[in-house]
């Protein structure tokens, strides 16, 4: 990114904070929007991709941090003095105007300086309105490039999503702005239709040759139209870049997950370009210091399947899903699933080999900022993760709900729900983990595998022994390893999230 | 077969348990006895009388400003207020909402005792002043009460996206927003017309001493009894029923029509 020009930002971002109600929807987020690019904010809901956007449109106002436009400061700028227009994920027509008027409505208010000689030779300019005949060809040509012309009289609601979005889109574009921000515009159409929109969409882009800022939680989408994808989570910027770069060399494990179908392994550095995963040595191209503790992704496309004699990893084929164009084949290796895709089918419970070449591994620093895991839900309502059981809120999982005496959820909508073996992701701060001396006292137990003194605090990581689980803790007083210890969290730390829902969003 | 006999008996039963009272005004309407419930033959001279009697007429015509003036200032206030607290945080706009409510629940005699009370504390006590303000107090919180809901119902990105296209705040609630919730408004605006016809407890509170609407002269009127000093008050009431009932007619048929039409 550094070969950039810097006159080429129409947009820039510095370090801007957006707080609403004591959380931080944005947090820090400083970047730039290149002149003419197609630039996609990409993030699960509740990333701050769309605050983002609505602070450049002008509706929210940043809590510290600034906004410019070609180099001038618009924090402060009203929405109505931004060259900038915006395409609503729900449209947002004015359902009392039709369709010509509702593209028009913008040019109506419109004022052009225009120059004028008056009677002594001089030239002055006068900010004037838009002729009735400007303005009907103006519209006529925005309806034109949405396909949508011959809709002038038509009133909003005798309109299909698809075409009232064309007329969104028309509304915006025909005031010629400098910058056209779409806030998940086809959120709201069906498959096929959003497949066309998406291709339109591009074409629109290279047609005008204005600048598009896109928001979407759509990965594929954003894989599809954009130049450059701005990765976001919890207000936080994770990656920028091409799509080819965030799909190849996801900066985290956050990011391999969220774009692309991935395997992300935990893995250790155990020499020079040597990576050791699954009980496996793998040779790979990302140098990190050994014993490291790293993330490793392997996309599903670049595991190869061959005998298991041939096989750096050998497992059990269980399942096979046909796909299209590729067979979804999960292998179990130890304990761990391997998702390959494969053009060539294989049968469920043959044994199989697998081979993953070192450009097909793409090592990844390791966050250690909380313990996550994979969970789900019993029948008593506790959360079992980790090769234990713990005491956990379910209604945590669902906003406003409630437990009746039957061991039910009931949902805010009053829908009742029953949670066994429900799939969730569970999540624990390092400082919200107590150990014991007495094993038996804890959800889990294990040995404690590394103790590291951090300047006021141990940091402990204690092992299971089942599926040698982690649990990272911070803690004041002093262990021994490989003591036999008890790991207790209270519920209330416990944090979960549905696992349905993330992989939707 | 019984069954459903029975049920349209009680309907009946239960309207003309409602109406009849009415019906029997309408009828007593046509003859010219002073005293209520004596028939001496069918005659239109209440009705001359009515429109001959220039105090009624007067009364009439002040009864009808009096409610179109506090209906529309009524209207403006209460929709300021109802978008005031649509667009206000949610830490503001609950107590703002729940206390511009409480004149609906509270009893009317102590609004109407207390405005009494605070228009004698600044000498503008029975001036016409007190009279509008009295009644704009009684239909203010019904005009935000039907505003609110159409403003919920709105697209909240509407009123944005006519600030995108360069709108300037008033002119994007002029544009956009008003006539989104042009409905709600003319039914709090509709609301508060009959609400000020009919008021008689704030009206006599804050009225000045030489002014009357309906409500006030016919309780005065027949405050001593049966014996009605002035039967065209019969035939008065009657009109105004009929006109009612008109109203409520058109109105219903135009909902209706317009409802297919959308279909």
């Amino acid at each position: 990114m550094a070969n950039l020009k810097k006159d080429e930002k129409i947009i820039e971002i510095v370090n801007v904070t957006k707080i609403f109600d004591d959380t931080a929807a944005v947090d820090d987020v400083s970047l730039y929007v290149r002149k003419g690019e197609f630039i996609t904010f990409l993030g699960p809901s509740g990333c701050g991709k769309t605050t983002t956007l609505r602070m450049i449109a002008g509706f929210d106002l940043p809590t510290s941090g600034k906004v410019l436009l070609n180099g001038k400061d618009i924090t402060n700028l009203p929405p109505n003095k931004r060259p900038v227009n915006t395409v609503f994920q729900r449209y947002a027509l004015f359902p009392h105007y039709n369709i010509y008027d509702n593209v028009a409505f913008g040019l109506k208010l419109k004022k052009i300086p225009v120059t004028y000689v008056n009677d002594k030779g001089e030239t002055y300019t006068k900010m004037q309105r838009l002729t009735r005949k400007e303005i009907d060809e103006k519209v006529k040509n925005a309806l034109a490039v949405v396909d949508l012309e011959g809709f002038e009289k038509r009133s909003v609601s005798t309109l299909s999503g698809g075409q009232q979005q064309r007329v969104a889109i028309a509304r915006a574009i025909v005031n010629e702005p400098e910058i056209l921000l779409l806030d998940e515009p086809l959120g709201a159409l069906d498959l096929k239709m959003r497949k066309e929109m998406q291709i339109e969409l591009k074409e629109m882009h290279k047609k005008l040759g204005i600048t598009f800022i896109y928001v979407t939680h759509d990965q594929e989408e954003a894989l599809t139209m954009s130049d450059t994808i701005v990765v976001m989570k919890d207000g936080k910027i994770q990656q920028i870049g091409t799509p080819t770069s965030i799909y190849n060399e996801p900066a985290n494990a956050f990011v391999a997950d969220f774009i692309g179908d991935s395997n992300i392994f935990n893995g250790t550095m155990v020499g020079e370009r040597l990576v050791r995963f699954c009980n496996h040595n793998f040779p790979c191209l990302d140098d990190f210091e050994k014993n490291e503790k790293v993330d490793v992704v392997v996309r599903p496309e670049d595991i190869g399947m061959t005998t298991p004699e041939n096989g750096m990893l050998r497992g059990k084929v269980i399942s096979v899903v046909f796909k299209g164009v590729h067979y979804e084949i999960t292998v179990k290796v130890g304990k761990t699933e391997v998702v390959v895709q494969s053009t060539e089918s294989r049968e469920t419970g043959e044994t199989i080999g697998l081979i993953i070449q070192p450009d097909g591994i793409h090592i990844m620093k390791k966050e250690f900022t909380v313990n996550r895991y994979d969970g789900y839900i019993t029948k008593k309502n506790t959360v079992a993760f980790g090769d234990g059981e713990f005491e956990c809120d379910v209604t945590s999982l669902y906003p406003n709900s409630v437990l009746d005496e039957e061991g039910y959820l009931i949902t805010a909508d009053g829908e009742k729900l029953d949670l066994t073996d429900t799939e969730v992701n569970v999540e624990v701060e390092f400082k919200d983990i107590e150990i014991s001396d007495n094993a038996d006292e804890g959800g889990a137990q294990g040995h404690i595998v590394s103790i590291i003194y951090k300047g006021d605090h141990y940091q402990v990581i204690v092992r299971t022994e089942e599926n040698e689980e982690d649990f990272v803790l911070d803690t004041e007083d002093l262990w021994n390893e490989n003591d036999y210890v008890g790991v207790k969290i209270a519920p209330d730390k416990i944090r979960m999230t549905l696992k349905q829902e993330t992989k939707q969003k | 077969m019984v069954k459903k006999i029975l049920s349209i008996a009680f309907c009946v039963l239960v309207l003309l348990f409602i109406y009849s009272p009415i019906l029997l005004l309408v009828v007593y309407s046509f003859t010219d006895a002073t005293v209520i419930g004596q028939w001496t033959g069918f005659s239109f001279k209440l009705y001359a009388d009515l429109f001959r009697d220039s105090e009624i007429m007067e009364i009439l015509f002040n009864t009808i400003w009096l409610a179109l003036v506090a209906a529309a200032l009524s209207t403006i206030l209460g929709t300021a207020g109802a978008i005031g607290i649509f667009y206000s945080k949610k830490k503001f706009a609950a107590p703002v909402k729940g206390v511009s409510q409480i004149p609906v629940i509270n009893a009317e005699i102590v609004t109407a005792i207390s405005l009494a009370l605070l228009f004698s504390m600044v000498a503008l006590y029975r001036t016409y002043f007190s009279l509008i303000v009295g009644h704009m107090v009684l239909c203010t919180p019904f005009v935000v009460l039907s505003v609110l809901p159409k403003l919920k119902q709105m697209d909240p990105n509407v009123y944005e996206a006519a600030l995108d296209l360069g709108a300037s705040p008033s002119k994007a609630l002029f544009k956009v927003v008003i006539p989104q919730i042009f409905s709600g408004i003319l039914a709090g605006f509709m609301l508060s017309i009959t609400l000020s016809l009919d008021d008689y407890i704030i009206t006599a509170f804050t009225k000045p001493r030489t002014f009357d609407t309906i409500s006030t002269y016919v309780y005065n009127a027949v405050k001593n009894g049966t014996n009605s000093s002035t039967p065209a008050l019969r035939a008065l009431s009657a009109l105004i029923f009929v006109v009612m009932i008109a109203a409520v007619l058109v109105f219903n048929l135009r909902a209706r029509k317009s409802k297919e039409e959308r279909k």
